[in-house]
């Protein structure tokens, strides 16, 4: 019995990741009285969505009542070019309101207006000023409110838990396998459901703003259990992270800063976004710096400043100017708000920039430009859900946040990561705790694949082969860095292919020192399957749209195809490789097609 | 600072003892401490334990002692350090070692339980809440805190006496008290658990959590002598005690 081998417990949800997602899904399965544990890899408090610095995007309409949820949808879905799930960026735009709402109900203290009201800040592609925000420091405000209200509803948390394996039953979620990081012991959750909850693969990459964690363990997880993914090509690049020292290359730099006045520059002293404006967004866009300037007071008579096209438009520009020459010398551009705001101003609405700046490169923001480039940023594609309810195509399994795909198409905009939290958090707590009411029966846990699954975890100690995990990893990094970056090409994308199966036939023979006990060279090499599988699943995806479009930009196919603007791209499991499949968008109803429509 | 090497003493070891261990490594442009351990991590001592996530000061993972001072290993930057140093790297000392640079935090989250959660007064009129900057920006200073608890590892109340952690919550803790004591919306009384269990009378204002906290939250001076201050105010107050003045909150 696997039950009396590994440290077993038994609930009704287990949500793995305590971000955003995972805290908002254990609040609500518990609050529906299901018996839910939150299971995550580091402390509480310390995932990604403590990073998260710009604002939570909600159509509340306190700084321009003009502003409403139909507005908020059309932004959504043109800045994933269409490709969105139009029925999760309705949701999302109707629903993030009252999560905005109640994160204040549980003690959040967003910014405030001179009504007393929440603040609304600017963001890339939103037409009205619709981020609630804590300075930029959002992200933390989020996650404490939703820790310290989880700790109180009495959830059961397991800290420093890495769960690597599902378990099923018939084809249906039955349990979840993993390990102990400080014990190094295994441990078996029993469970009728389990909400994925882990955020990305952006560890992949090599400049990248993701931490250890985004080891794309969900989206393998879910692979490796039967589950669709969809949309792995489109990754975001976001477009202002450190350049400058090596050491810092890949920080993150809020879009909060050109949403609040900073503008974009190049070596020649020229605000290059001007020209980089699409035909697709020339409409809504300013021409001048005059009309560009004038748009941050008056929103009703000036259109959008380039600087906050969307993410995909404004990577690409920098791209784009540091290769024609007009870059810094360390590979970036000028980020400049010292010029055009005040320095209390600047040291109030950015406090961490300033700190971060100062601290990391020596550099005074309300002084002097910043220098960015783009760094690999967040995972539009990952598992596919339905919807309404975030289920996956395996019964019992349900996956909300980065590690889902859907509500962000071909690219993400600002804001939209920490309400899609929000949202859909909460729905997969609400559909995993009545999916976990309606199982009938008894599950049960296969306890040789179990065994099985221990046997391969512990590989690395036993192998004869002498690997370190730390060198594969930073392999992979280049590899997905040079081959599988801003700009892709099929011959590169092939030649990463390659790569990638080598650095897993490679990972077999990796070997760790010492023991289990919090032994971080084994942990990493344990991520490995989930890194690789990760990377394979883009760069498959990526040759298959053969087009550019968001996130996802092709040398050799430098514009959109009408023919892509119709699919997804599927990638699952099959006779133990990943296959690939084009499947048609879900059908927009025609009232949302008439809001896309509408100018403005 | 172009590429050189330097000297590093790593405590590594566990519950049942260990020693500090010497790498010399090259260190590159720019660096902090934590990349130094984790180069150490790469090329030299795959299994050294240490905790890190967002590499930037803000999610307060890297906690540890460089040189004996408590510090994010994610925000010292090595050109602090003369050349040729040599930079001793510690576990904080207040909590139990795990293993090498990771330690038994969980003491905190067992201090966190205790606070009496958030509960709002009711909405307005219209259904919505006001709340005005100049009545939160106190408040929202507490909300820096990313909980690495360096101004807990280095409070000297329990840095070195262990038996005082029972009754004591430390300077993370008073600032989380303070954080909803001062809320505008927040009704919940939490003074008795301040005085008694939080054990706010064993701190005595050196301010050495102050001086630690990377957030530069003015621990000592905005979260903890207010309270103190409300704490006399209750308890010892005589003619509020005569007149049973007692503030809008209640106890839960």
């Amino acid at each position: 019995m696997a039950e009396a081998k590994y440290e077993t417990h038994d609930y009704d949800v287990v949500v793995i990741g305590a971000g955003g997602a995972g805290l908002r899904a254990a609040v609500e399965a518990s609050a529906l009285g299901a018996k839910t544990a939150l299971v995550c890899k580091s402390l509480l408090g310390k995932a990604h969505t403590v990073m998260a610095e710009g604002g939570i995007a909600a159509a509340m309409g306190n700084v321009y009542p003009e502003d409403n949820w139909k507005v908020h949808f059309r932004d959504t879905m043109r800045g994933g070019k269409l490709l969105n799930n139009w029925r999760m960026a309705q949701i999302h735009a109707q629903e993030s309101p009252d999560r905005v709402l109640e994160l204040e109900e549980w003690g959040a203290l967003f910014d405030r207006t001179k009504d007393g009201l929440i603040l609304q800040r600017d963001f890339g592609g939103h037409r009205y000023a619709r981020l609630a925000h804590v300075g930029d420091r959002t992200g933390l405000e989020m996650i404490r409110t939703l820790q310290q209200h989880a700790v109180h509803k009495g959830i059961d948390v397991y800290m420093e838990c890495n769960l690597q394996r599902l378990l099923t039953d018939g084809g249906r979620i039955s349990g979840a396998f993993g390990y102990w990081r400080e014990s190094g012991k295994f441990i078996l959750f029993k469970c009728k459901a389990v909400v994925l909850a882990t955020g990305g693969g952006g560890k992949a990459w090599k400049v990248t703003s993701n931490s250890w964690e985004y080891s794309g363990d969900g989206v393998t997880m879910a692979a490796d259990a039967g589950a669709d993914l969809m949309d792995m090509e489109f990754m975001q690049f976001h477009p202002t992270g450190m350049v400058w020292p090596p050491s810092v290359r890949g920080i993150l730099v809020t879009e909060g800063v050109r949403g609040d006045g900073g503008t974009l520059k190049n070596t020649k002293n020229e605000r290059f976004m001007f020209s980089y404006i699409p035909e697709f967004f020339r409409a809504e866009t300013a021409e001048t710096e005059k009309e560009a300037d004038a748009w941050y007071e008056d929103k009703r008579n000036n259109r959008r400043t380039p600087d906050l096209l969307p993410r995909d438009e404004v990577a690409r520009a920098i791209n784009s100017e540091v290769k024609a020459g007009r870059g810094t010398p360390h590979g970036g551009v000028f980020l400049d708000i010292a010029s055009r705001r005040p320095a209390d101003y600047i040291q109030r609405r950015l406090p961490s920039m300033y700190h971060q700046f100062k601290e990391l490169a020596d550099v005074d923001i309300t002084k002097e430009p910043m220098e960015v480039g783009p760094t690999c940023h967040y995972s539009m594609g990952g598992v596919r859900v339905d919807a309404d309810s975030t289920a996956t195509t395996v019964p019992g399994l349900f996956a909300a946040g980065e590690v889902a795909a859907g509500l962000h198409g071909a690219n993400r905009l600002g804001g939209n990561s920490l309400s899609d939290l929000l949202v859909f958090g909460r729905r997969a707590g609400l559909y995993a705790a009545e999916y976990a009411k309606s199982v009938k029966g008894s599950l049960a846990i296969n306890n040789e694949q179990v065994d099985t699954y221990a046997r391969e975890m512990l590989a690395p100690f036993e192998t004869k082969g002498s690997e370190n995990p730390y060198k594969i990893h930073s392999d992979l990094q280049d590899c997905m860095q040079d081959l599988v970056g801003i700009i892709r090409v099929e011959s590169e994308l092939k030649q990463a292919l390659e790569i990638i199966q080598q650095l897993k036939q490679r990972s077999k023979n990796v070997k760790v020192e010492g023991n289990r006990h919090f032994n971080t060279g084994w942990h990493l090499a344990l991520d490995l399957h989930s890194l690789l599988t990760f990377a394979e699943a883009a760069t498959l995806a990526a040759i298959e749209r053969r087009e550019s479009r968001g996130g996802h930009t092709r040398d050799d196919f430098p514009n959109t195809d009408a023919k892509f603007a119709k699919v997804n791209i599927v990638v699952r499991q099959f006779d133990g490789g990943l296959r690939l499949a084009q499947e048609p968008l879900p059908e927009m109803p025609d009232e949302l097609k008439a809001l896309l429509e509408e100018k403005k | 600072m172009a590429d050189q090497q330097v000297h590093m003493r790593v405590w590594r070891g566990d519950a049942a003892g260990g020693e500090f261990k010497d790498y010399r490594i090259e260190v590159g442009e720019g660096q902090v401490v934590l990349d130094v351990i984790h180069a150490i991590q790469a090329q030299q001592a795959n299994d050294l334990a240490v905790r890190w996530n967002c590499k930037a000061g803000k999610c307060g993972s890297c906690s540890a002692e460089i040189n004996g001072k408590p510090r994010l290993m994610c925000m010292t930057r090595m050109n602090l350090f003369q050349p040729g140093e040599t930079i001793t790297v510690s576990p904080m000392k207040t909590f139990p070692i795990i293993r090498d640079l990771v330690t038994d935090v969980s003491f905190n989250f067992r201090k966190a339980r205790e606070v009496p959660a958030f509960k709002p007064q009711p909405k307005d009129a219209d259904g919505k809440r006001r709340m005005y900057q100049e009545d939160i920006d106190r408040v929202q200073e507490f909300h820096k805190c990313i909980e690495c608890f360096l101004c807990q590892n280095v409070c000297h109340v329990i840095r070195d006496h262990e038996e005082n952690k029972q009754a004591f919550a430390g300077p993370r803790m008073f600032v989380r008290l303070a954080a909803l004591e001062m809320h505008p919306l927040d009704t919940n009384d939490r003074m008795e658990l301040i005085k008694q269990k939080a054990g706010l009378g064993f701190c005595n204002i050196t301010k050495c959590c102050t001086e630690v906290c990377p957030e530069h939250i003015h621990i000592t001076d905005n979260a903890i002598i207010p309270l103190k201050e409300r704490v006399v105010d209750r308890f010892y107050d005589p003619i509020a005690k005569l007149l049973g003045l007692y503030s809008k909150k209640t106890s839960d």
